[in-house]
């Protein structure tokens, strides 16, 4: 039977040659390579549950009266966006489950895309030839951000609202032509007029996941392509690639991990509350609620808003940088910038213009390891800081204390972190040194009492 | 290459039975369960997932064949390359001028692609920011509440935080909502420009933040006289703080702009009026937001 199939498939696609390469292509083995495995998985199920979400959501902001199951909104003025996802959430079978579901597949994807490119950062996996598919999934990165803020923004209860509100505000600060732009896009000054609904709903459901899914099969093709890299090991060598084969071993470790994934995203999306937002109630204008956070990957731009003192950049009277530019705006821009630029300035900086199959240890590379940690640190320091609110609530730490300790912290901890990590990574590697001669020393001893020895019984 | 074992079999298909169970489990519990049953189906359709992962590792681990192999990674094809090149070079080889027609074809190309975006124009006003300066308080219009009563003067109390909207004007607009709080008369130091604007010490400012444009959903009592001495407006978004007393003055966090205030009167019948427009345009700062003055609609 298997014969059969796939001589028929052969003669009409002629595939059997790509076919088989694709079956003995090798993948090397390690743990650390599946975490982009995981987001694509994770966008997969995106896709799914996205799907089944846009039969029942409502992308409008016509005004209605709540009438559904749940008693405490019963007669409330709101959009039909959100009472539609009030119904997905409680008249819907399985509504809620599949709602839930894609809010955690979200917030892992993310999560899964910020550690692939952790791992591809430290072992220098971008460099050439693979610095094309590095700049790709940088770009999908920024794409999935973008992605998951439209997505929570649709469903128009407060916390989406506000968080649109910060989207305009942030819009409006790009300076020249801010105000420009906000008004393209909202038709309009805040909230805009409807046209703007249309707008989000299709660039989140058609625009962007379809951008992400073309860089996805692009980004695939190209390490399909160059191969994976590996680490130095046993015959692992920068000509020679050692690896379990795609068929059957990788594609049932691929496919196994795929169900895990699937599996914990449903089991999240079960019996971990994401979002609720009949809590939060309908977004009207002139509601705000104390507390108010973002979805976990945008914690370091609302961290950014807050951190920034109180400055307008003006000029005469012409407001040449209206505030939330600095952290809403000049903030990701340089992380981006950072991230798009590192592979050539790393080249320009080290002069090694070669190619690179072998992965380096964060140790092999000092400093590498440190700018990137000192980078991490800067932005991790961001992130915590727009959690300040949140512990002046539970801990009673003051607020504007903290935000003072952040702005110190933001300057100096990264500079503390290159430094020490430029040194643990030295000692690191000169302690390696240290033990590799010693061991060459050993057997250099053992080699001449070994000689001494057979000489001795010569005698 | 590992040797399938008997158990190995038998592990991996009690693994697809499993899962098979879970998956029927989910039908069951969707044609049966109320909507809200959201646990069992996710634990249902979750269980399914997992099982078919183990029944991979069990295959992974005992039944297929997962030996490392060895091969060359690729090389750049330096011969194909070339060809390329010539092949291009020679497409082009009869053209003498082929300068001028690269310039022609990107001028052709250019043009066509403003064209093309030109559409897009109709997204919006690109050129017109006056809706962004436009208000729909005057003199003379009254505020109301959320329920469209008219606030009266004397219902306003001191330490408490009323949300007000213009009488018959939309409300879903940056410019309509305002805060309304009672001040002590001698607390209020107001710019001399804005004698007679708090009435009996009561004071109304644009509800909308000037850093992001959130509602100023916090009216922060003076709970501890030694830290936090007076009144003042919170952001919850990013906790721009204004002085209530002092015309809406920054006194912390990221705003960049005074709350915009609004000048009040009180009518012959008690109840709080505008007497004019804001003292700014309201909302996030843009480009053009201290230049011009907010406009009455």
């Amino acid at each position: 039977m298997i014969r059969g199939l796939v001589r028929w498939i052969d003669e009409r696609a002629g595939s059997a040659p790509l076919v088989r390469r694709s079956l003995r292509y090798l993948f090397p083995d390690h743990w650390s390579f599946l975490l982009g495995e995981v987001a694509l998985y994770c966008f997969v199920v995106l896709v799914a549950t996205g799907i089944y979400l846009t039969f029942f959501f409502e992308p409008s902001t016509a005004q209605t009266v709540y009438h559904g199951s749940y008693l405490p909104l019963r007669g409330a003025r709101m959009s039909e966006a959100y009472r539609s996802a009030l119904d997905i959430s409680f008249r819907i079978k399985a509504g809620l489950l599949i709602r839930q579901t894609h809010h955690w597949a979200a917030d892992v994807f993310l999560v899964a895309i910020v550690l692939h490119l952790l791992r591809v950062f430290f072992t220098g996996a971008y460099r050439k030839p693979r610095d094309l598919t590095w700049i790709l999934g940088v770009t999908m990165l920024a794409l999935a951000l973008l992605e998951g803020y439209l997505g929570y923004s649709l469903v128009d209860d407060l916390l989406s609202g506000m968080g649109l509100a910060i989207g305009y505000g942030v819009a409006l600060s790009v300076p020249l032509f801010g105000a420009n732009i906000a008004s393209l896009i909202w038709h309009g000054p805040f909230p805009g007029s409807s046209d703007f609904w249309s707008r989000m709903y299709i660039t989140h459901v058609l625009l962007l996941p379809v951008l992400i899914g073309t860089l996805l099969a692009a980004h695939l093709a190209l390490v399909a392509s160059r191969h994976h890299t590996q680490f130095r090991g046993p015959r692992r060598t920068e000509r020679t690639l050692v690896g379990v084969p795609a068929f059957p071993g990788q594609a049932v470790r691929s496919l196994g991990l795929a169900f895990s994934v699937t599996a914990v995203l449903f089991l999240l999306g079960g019996l971990v509350q994401i979002n609720p937002i009949w809590l939060w109630g309908p977004y009207h204008l002139a509601s705000g609620t104390n507390g108010a956070q973002p979805d976990w990957y945008l914690g370091w731009l609302i961290g950014g808003l807050r951190l920034m003192p109180a400055w307008d950049l003006v000029v005469g009277k012409y407001t040449l940088v209206p505030n939330p530019f600095w952290g809403g705006v000049l903030l990701p821009l340089l992380v981006f910038a950072f991230l798009y630029l590192w592979p050539w300035l790393e080249r320009r900086a080290t002069g090694e213009y070669g190619w690179f199959n072998l992965l380096e240890r964060p140790r092999d590379r000092p400093w590498r390891t440190a700018i990137g940690c000192a980078i991490v640190s800067g932005v991790l320091v961001v992130f915590v800081a727009g959690s300040a609110d949140r512990v002046d609530v539970l801990f009673g730490v003051s607020y504007a204390a903290q935000i003072w300790v952040y702005r110190v912290l933001f300057f100096v901890l990264p500079l503390a972190v290159l430094l020490a990590t430029k040194r643990i990574c030295d000692e690191l590697a000169a302690g390696e040194r240290v033990e590799r001669d010693r061991r060459g020393a050993e057997a250099e001893a053992r080699r001449s009492a070994v000689a001494v020895s057979a000489r001795g019984d010569g005698d | 290459m590992r040797r399938p074992t008997p158990r190995a079999d038998d592990l991996a298909l009690l693994f697809l039975g499993l899962a098979a169970l879970c998956a029927a489990g989910f039908v069951v519990a969707f044609a049966l369960a109320v909507p809200h049953r959201t646990q069992l189906l996710g634990v249902a359709l979750g269980l399914a997932f997992a099982f078919l992962a183990a029944a991979c590792v069990v295959f992974d681990r005992r039944l297929l064949d997962t030996s490392e192999r060895e091969e060359l990674y690729p090389e750049p094809h330096v011969e194909e390359q070339e060809a390329v090149a010539e092949i291009v070079e020679e497409a082009g080889s009869g053209i003498t001028r082929r300068r001028l027609l690269t310039m022609g074809g990107g001028v052709a190309a250019g043009s066509l692609g403003l064209a093309l975006l030109a559409p897009a124009l109709s997204l919006g006003r690109l050129f017109d920011t006056t809706p962004l300066l436009e208000t729909p308080w005057r003199r003379g219009r009254r505020l109301v509440d959320g329920a469209g009563r008219p606030l009266r003067a004397a219902d306003i109390e001191r330490d408490a935080f009323y949300t007000a909207f213009p009488e018959g004007a939309d409300r879903e607009t940056l410019a309509a909502p305002v805060v309304v709080v009672r001040l002590d008369p001698a607390s209020v130091r107001l710019p001399p420009e804005r004698r007679g604007w708090a009435p009996q010490g009561i004071l109304a400012y644009s509800k909308i933040c000037t850093h992001a444009g959130c509602a100023i959903a916090l009216y922060r009592k003076p709970t501890d006289p030694a830290i936090e001495p007076a009144p003042a407006f919170v952001c919850p978004c990013h906790y721009s703080t204004f002085d209530p007393a002092t015309g809406g003055t920054v006194i912390f966090g990221p705003a960049g702009r005074p709350l915009p205030q609004l000048p009040l009167t009180i009518d012959r019948s008690g109840v709080l009026c505008a007497a004019g427009t804001f003292s700014g345009p309201v909302g996030p700062s843009w480009w053009g937001v201290r230049i011009w003055k907010a406009r009455s609609r």
